[in-house]
């Protein structure tokens, strides 16, 4: 007696039905098992009850096109039913597709690999703070050896890499000239007009000059200067010397004898020191030059009246306590850039990873020490 | 009808019709006037020298590179005229492995494997892992590979995952461009007869650029031969006849003939 328990033609393109009659199975499929029909298939096929079958058969007579994926599904069910116990006793498919199903069943063997899964938040937030302890503990490391390295060049053995170094303060000075003289002149034209806005209710718009003065000379030269470098050359530093790694151009560097520190990473921070200095005095004028002009315009001070006021407001140590922040900072962004360049794995993603990286440390860095110079000019009594 | 079956039932189909390729850079050409057929259920070997355009032709078969003149037809369809549409539906039929797999670089790879499965079906996470795991073992990588990144592999490792992404869609036509190039003895006698036996069991039709002599006498059944700017097809016995100093050399020289007499 023979009784269709379970018929579910699954489209008219890929179909399959079971036959069952008492312990025994007829697993019969048609149609195109093929890679499209598959999502389809798969959660049909694994809604299949396979208990309690003793034995089992498997017609493909019916199949008119079978792929790997469609073989796979196949393969699968069949694995099914003998994990369950089933006895797979007739096992037929047209004959050309015998070499792919073949193939399959001989090469695959391991079961697929379970979902990776999720990390406990604890364990993540530890790893987590291993992971910048370990970054601060290499990077102080790394600042060991560069000190070390750029203190040599000073004595006769060896010497600074004069052409690398000049194309470095002509790259990273000379060529933001004009992006970092814009951004000054508005932050000074900026400054002036809320300024000027505030002070003149007290009916002392003058000393807008004074604000001016003080503030750009002291902190936002410098740090704007700072930042817009950080952006601009302490990501190409990351770049070029990651694209360098990805290419093992470093690994080649190293087995002809080239130290790495003294040909990409010397010239790049010693460039930078001299070339940020030069660059923040020439933000701290245009971004006068902008306040000077907002000042004309929003309060009719005339450029002399605006110079002998700004005299009278500010010191020479006013502009050095500006000053003296440059180098320090450039030192902390090349050093920074270069560090995690050296740190590039042999990816793409890495490149980009670390560059974006470096940038948010540079420029974290840079505010921290500012932070760190005021409370130290404050007690120093600057 | 199944996939041996449309290999010998249907021996004239043509799956590449190349006619008339002009490709060039600047005022140097490189191809002049090529026609290529390849038949379905074939392999097909490209050869030639440093130079003479074997990349070039097959970036230009699957659309990577404009030719000047002429017509490529894949399947029937014209590949540079092609519209975004029909040149999905084009790659969806193709699977292409490059030189050194370009696998990408932040995936896993089996994640590199259900890039095309994401990009062109709808199937469950669980079947798309099932899958990858399928296509490498097809591929002869061990299972643990899966959750490897493409930088902890080696060269040929490299290769096979890119061969497995390549079949990932279960393509009719594959192209690979120098599979065994930069691979041990070995390793590429074991490639060749992996790329012989996929090709047997999936019934594929293969264009390969490649240098190896061993390779083209495993795997090839006709080989298209590019010098001087034009293209000679045939079976390595016919081109070893043939009069042509490069071809000569090529076939007949100390590497060559050690290959092919052993």
């Amino acid at each position: 007696m023979v009784s269709l328990t379970d018929v579910r033609p699954v489209e008219e393109r890929a179909w399959f039905k079971t036959e069952r009659r008492d312990n025994v199975l007829r697993f019969v499929v048609g149609g195109e098992w093929t890679l499209p029909e598959a999502p389809r298939l798969d959660p049909k096929l694994r809604a299949l009850d396979l208990a309690h079958v003793r034995e089992a058969e498997i017609d493909g007579k019916k199949l008119d096109k079978l792929d790997s994926a469609g073989a796979w599904l196949l393969l699968r069910t069949k694995r099914a039913l003998e994990d369950g116990g089933a006895k797979v006793r007739s096992f037929i498919i047209p004959e050309s597709y015998g070499p792919l199903f073949g193939t399959l069943e001989r090469e695959h063997k391991a079961p697929p690999t379970p979902e990776t899964q999720r990390l406990p938040f604890l364990y993540r937030v530890g790893r987590g703070f291993m992971h910048s302890m370990t970054q601060g503990y290499e990077m102080l490391g790394y600042l060991g050896r560069v000190t070390v390295e750029t203190v040599e060049t000073i004595g006769p053995q060896k010497q600074l890499r004069w052409k690398a170094f000049i194309h470095q303060v002509e790259e990273t000075g000379i060529n933001a000239l004009p992006i970092v003289g814009l951004l000054s002149f508005l932050i000074g034209v900026v400054l002036a007009y809320q300024g000027s806005d505030q002070l003149r209710r007290f009916g002392a718009e003058i000393l807008t000059v004074n604000l001016l003065g003080i503030s750009i000379l002291r902190e936002l030269g410098v740090l704007m200067t700072s930042i817009i470098i950080a952006g601009r050359s302490g990501s190409a530093f990351t770049a070029q010397i990651g694209t360098m790694r990805v290419n093992e151009e470093i690994d080649a560097m190293q087995t002809i004898g080239l130290n790495t520190v003294d040909v990409l990473v010397l010239p790049r921070v010693a460039g930078l020191v001299v070339a940020l200095p030069f660059l923040t005095f020439y933000s701290d004028v245009m971004a006068m030059i902008g306040g000077a002009v907002m000042c004309y315009f929003d309060l009719n001070i005339t450029f002399p009246a605006f110079l002998r006021q700004l005299q009278g407001a500010i010191s020479l140590n006013t502009f050095l306590v500006g000053m003296v922040k440059a180098p320090v900072f450039a030192f902390v962004i090349a050093l920074v850039g270069c560090f995690e360049g050296l740190k590039v794995e042999r990816n793409a993603e890495s490149v980009g990873r670390l560059t974006t990286r470096s940038v948010v440390e540079s420029v974290f860095l840079v505010i921290v020490l500012d932070a760190g110079f005021s409370i130290m000019f404050s007690i120093l009594g600057i | 009808m199944g996939a041996a079956g449309q290999m010998n039932g249907r021996d004239g189909d043509i799956v590449i019709r190349a006619r008339g390729i002009v490709n060039g850079f600047g005022d140097r050409i490189i191809h002049d006037r090529i026609d290529l057929d390849v038949k379905r259920g074939e392999v097909m070997g490209l050869v030639g020298g440093s130079g003479t355009g074997k990349s070039v032709l097959l970036r230009t078969i699957i659309g990577l590179n404009k030719q000047k003149e002429g017509s490529i037809k894949v399947f029937g369809n014209e590949v540079g005229d092609a519209d975004s549409a029909s040149m999905r539906a084009l790659q969806m039929r193709w699977g292409v492995l490059f030189q050194e797999g370009a696998l990408f670089s932040s995936q896993t790879v089996a994640e590199n494997i259900q890039v095309p499965l994401r990009e062109y079906t709808k199937m469950s996470q669980t079947l798309m892992n099932e899958i990858a795991s399928m296509k490498l073992s097809m591929v002869g990588l061990p299972e643990d590979t899966a959750k490897k990144y493409p930088s902890e592999l080696s060269g040929g490792m490299k290769k096979r995952a890119g061969l497995a992404r390549a079949l990932a869609l279960d393509p009719e036509l594959l192209f690979l461009d120098e599979p065994t190039a930069g691979l041990d003895p070995i390793s590429a006698a074991n490639f060749d007869v992996l790329v012989r036996d996929l090709q047997k069991s999936l019934g594929l039709t293969v264009l390969m650029v490649t240098h190896d002599i061993d390779t083209l006498r495993a795997t090839t059944d006709r080989i298209a031969v590019l010098v001087n700017k034009k293209i000679k097809i045939g079976t390595i016995a016919e081109l070893r006849k043939d009069p042509d100093p490069w071809i000569k050399e090529y076939f007949s020289g100390v590497r060559g003939r050690a290959a092919l007499d052993s």
